[in-house]
């Protein structure tokens, strides 16, 4: 039942933006114009500067998932249907897991397209350790989104949503910045540094166990009017 | 809380108004010398912090669940706290930063993640005043979050180098052949910061507590 719900949840979303398209676009395009306008800062005479790359990816891809989470509870709220949302007689729980997998899909989208492009345009070795290199995103993606999800579906009810969002989720989710971009950043070296990636790979499991769990258990009572 | 409170606040304040003289003639510290002494108002800070962030974490999970408005009014007051002292503690770092290292601020984990809580807490106070009719349910959920993040930035010292003193340096003040007076000097100051904390924190929450009976006693009025 849980899991059927939260898939229900994700299969309207897939639906809805499979139509529409517009976040998968919108997403994309923003996480590609974030990298350009990096390259403006960390290119020196034509060389991009060591040591940037990783945090290029991150950045890129955490300001595009911000926008991601604004624009899918902004869905639902415009069409007035995160109320039948809630009112249907499923687990809230599972509505927000539904949620959170949309959102995780989408960042991984946009993981899939920038790491290649920033591993061509910067010349970084992205793909010596490419298993490490997935977990360290998926993780990290999955702490962000955790949070961001529970946040931005907070902030339904709030008028100035839109500036409150980042306001509260970057700080919140800084242990997950410092861990993506350095266990990413560790995997960059010449010779990658496989025992501090999977250092922070660990810190990463732990901050995602930590707050999707405290996402599950506080999701009904902070949603409940 | 009541009938304790004035007992506490004639403790804290004359626990201040010694502390100048303990600290004074606790011995100096072999390679920092008189700059270390502000090591005993840098750490208490961060303990005084310690305990408001407990104190918001616990009111505001208490508030969601059982949604008592008293658990609401320590969330404030425990989340204002959080802010003031981790000001005061980020303050005090930097000053003792100048001297010791060098520089005013170094971006180590510790000291970012120092940062990144105030930051939360400030923005949790934004919530409060910008989120308008719900912001009371909202800043609960960040008061959790930003109480289980604090672990991550407490520990983050011992995983991360770092530059900033490991947390176990407070257990080697305590050996034998390092004078005790100095660890004694650091808990009296740790005591006065969590009395002082007591003493605003029961403040601030009769304030909400006076801001709740005069909204009751307007709407009264008007019915």
């Amino acid at each position: 039942m849980f899991i059927r719900t939260a898939l229900l949840v994700l299969k309207k979303d897939f639906a809805i933006e499979l139509k529409t398209g517009e976040m998968f676009y919108t997403t994309l395009l923003f996480a590609v114009a974030t990298v350009m306008i990096f390259s403006f800062s960390f290119v020196k005479d034509g060389v991009p500067i060591e040591g940037t790359a990783a945090g290029i990816v991150w950045i890129a891809v955490l300001f595009a998932g911000n926008l991601a989470l604004g624009r899918t509870f902004e869905r639902e709220r415009y069409g007035e249907t995160i109320r039948a949302l809630l009112l249907s007689p499923a687990p809230r729980a599972a509505v927000y897991v539904g949620k959170l997998l949309g959102i995780v899909l989408l960042m991984v989208a946009a993981e899939v397209l920038l790491v290649p492009m920033v591993a061509v345009l910067f010349q970084q070795p992205m793909f010596a350790q490419p298993a490490l290199l997935i977990a360290v995103f998926l993780c990290g993606t999955i702490g962000f989104a955790a949070v961001g999800t529970l946040f931005a579906a907070m902030l339904l009810r709030v008028g100035t949503r839109a500036i409150l969002l980042p306001i509260v989720l970057y700080p919140m989710t800084v242990p997950v910045i410092i861990a993506g971009v350095l266990g990413t950043s560790a995997l960059l070296e010449e010779t990658p540094n496989i025992p501090m990636a999977r250092f922070w790979l660990a810190l990463l499991v732990a901050y995602d166990v930590v707050f999707v769990v405290l996402s599950l258990w506080t999701f009904e009572p902070l949603m409940t009017e | 809380m009541k009938k304790a409170f004035l007992p506490i606040a004639i403790v804290a304040a004359a626990m201040f108004a010694y502390a100048p003289i303990a600290i004074d003639n606790a011995p100096y510290q072999s390679t920092m010398l008189l700059i270390q002494k502000i090591f005993y108002f840098h750490v208490p800070s961060w303990v005084a912090l310690t305990c408001a962030l407990t104190v918001c974490g616990v009111a505001s999970a208490i508030y969601l669940f059982k949604g008592s408005p008293e658990a609401d009014r320590y969330a404030v007051a425990g989340a204002e706290l959080t802010a003031l002292f981790g000001l005061f503690g980020l303050a005090s770092g930097m000053l003792w930063a100048r001297k010791a290292w060098g520089i005013w601020w170094e971006w180590d984990a510790r000291l970012t993640m120092a940062f990144m809580l105030e930051l939360i807490f400030v923005g949790y106070l934004l919530v409060r005043k910008f989120g308008g009719p719900g912001a009371e349910k909202l800043a609960a959920g960040m008061g959790i979050f930003g109480a289980a993040t604090a672990p991550f930035i407490y520990k983050s010292v011992d995983w991360w180098r770092t530059i900033h003193p490991k947390t176990s340096v407070v257990r080697t003040l305590d050996s034998p052949d390092n004078s005790p007076p100095m660890f004694h000097v650091l808990v009296f100051c740790m005591v006065a910061f969590v009395l002082l904390f007591l003493v605003l924190l029961s403040l601030r929450v009769r304030l909400e507590q006076q801001r709740a009976a005069l909204d009751r006693l307007y709407l009264e009025e008007e019915d």
